[in-house]
C-alpha cells in the first residue's frame, strides 16, 4: 500500500484549480469531467510524478460546517513542505494571499498558515536540516 | 480586580499572555502551537479556550472576528488598576 493521492475539499473547483496552479505553483495532472463535478488533481512542479493533491468539491453539507469551524480556530487542513518559508511567505503575500499566521520559528521547524480562498487554511512548513 | 488576579494565578495563562505580547492577534491554532512548542504546555485546544475565556473576562484578552477568522489580542489596560493602587514608579509614592 502506498500514498498516491490526498484531497482538499474546495468550494469551487475551477477557482481552486486556478489558485493551486497559478498562485501556489502546482501543475495540473488530471481534470476529468464527472457529471456535476470533475476529478481534478495537481502535483508539485518539483515532483510531477509524486503524490497528487485532489481538489474535491465540498458539496456535502457537513463539509462546509467542518471547514468553517476549522477556519475560525485557525486550524490548517493540511501542510505542504517548502525550502524557504520566508521567501514563500513574501511571494504569496505579494500575490494577495491572506496569512492567518506569519512564519513562526519553533526551532526544528518554521510554519505559516494561509487561506486557500476555497474555504481552507493550509500550512507551509520548512524543516531545519540537521 | 479579583478577576485580574485569578487570571494571572495560572502559569498557562501567563504563557498565553507572553505569546500574545510577542505577536498580537493570534488564532487559537497558533497559540496552541506556541504553547506546546515553546512552553511544553500540551493542553487540549478546549482547555486553552477555557483559559482564554478567563483572560477575556478579566479584560486582558480581546477576541476579534475578521471575516471567517477569530483572533486573540492582548489588552494591558486592566493592569493600570494595579499600578494606580500600588504605584510602580518610586517618585509617585508619597
Amino acid at each position: 500500500m502506498r500514498l498516491n493521492i490526498y484531497s482538499v475539499m474546495v468550494d469551487d473547483q475551477a477557482k481552486a484549480l486556478r489558485f493551486y496552479t497559478e498562485v501556489l505553483g502546482f501543475q495540473k495532472k488530471h481534470d476529468i469531467p464527472m457529471g456535476e463535478h470533475s476529478w481534478i488533481t495537481v502535483v508539485s512542479a518539483e515532483d510531477p510524478g509524486g503524490t497528487e493533491l485532489g481538489l474535491e468539491p465540498d458539496a456535502h453539507p457537513a463539509a462546509k460546517v467542518f471547514k468553517a469551524a476549522m477556519v475560525e480556530d485557525g486550524i490548517p487542513f493540511t501542510s505542504f513542505a517548502v525550502d524557504d518559508i520566508a521567501a514563500e511567505h513574501k511571494r504569496l503575500e505579494s500575490l494577495g494571499v491572506r496569512f492567518t499566521q506569519p512564519p513562526v520559528d519553533y526551532g526544528t521547524v518554521t510554519t505559516a498558515v494561509f487561506d486557500d480562498t476555497c474555504g481552507n487554511l493550509i500550512q507551509i512548513a520548512q524543516e531545519k536540516s540537521a | 480586580m479579583d478577576d485580574l488576579y485569578r487570571a494571572f494565578a495560572v502559569p498557562t495563562r501567563r504563557a498565553i499572555l507572553d505569546e500574545l505580547v510577542e505577536r498580537d492577534g493570534q488564532s487559537l491554532f497558533e497559540l496552541c502551537g506556541r504553547l506546546v512548542m515553546k512552553h511544553g504546555i500540551g493542553s487540549s485546544r478546549q482547555a486553552i479556550s477555557q483559559h482564554l475565556e478567563v483572560l477575556e473576562s478579566a479584560g486582558l484578552v480581546v477576541v476579534k472576528r475578521e471575516g471567517r477568522y477569530k483572533f486573540h489580542w492582548f489588552r494591558g489596560e486592566p493592569l493600570q488598576a494595579i499600578t494606580e493602587r500600588w504605584p510602580a514608579a518610586p517618585q509617585k509614592r508619597k
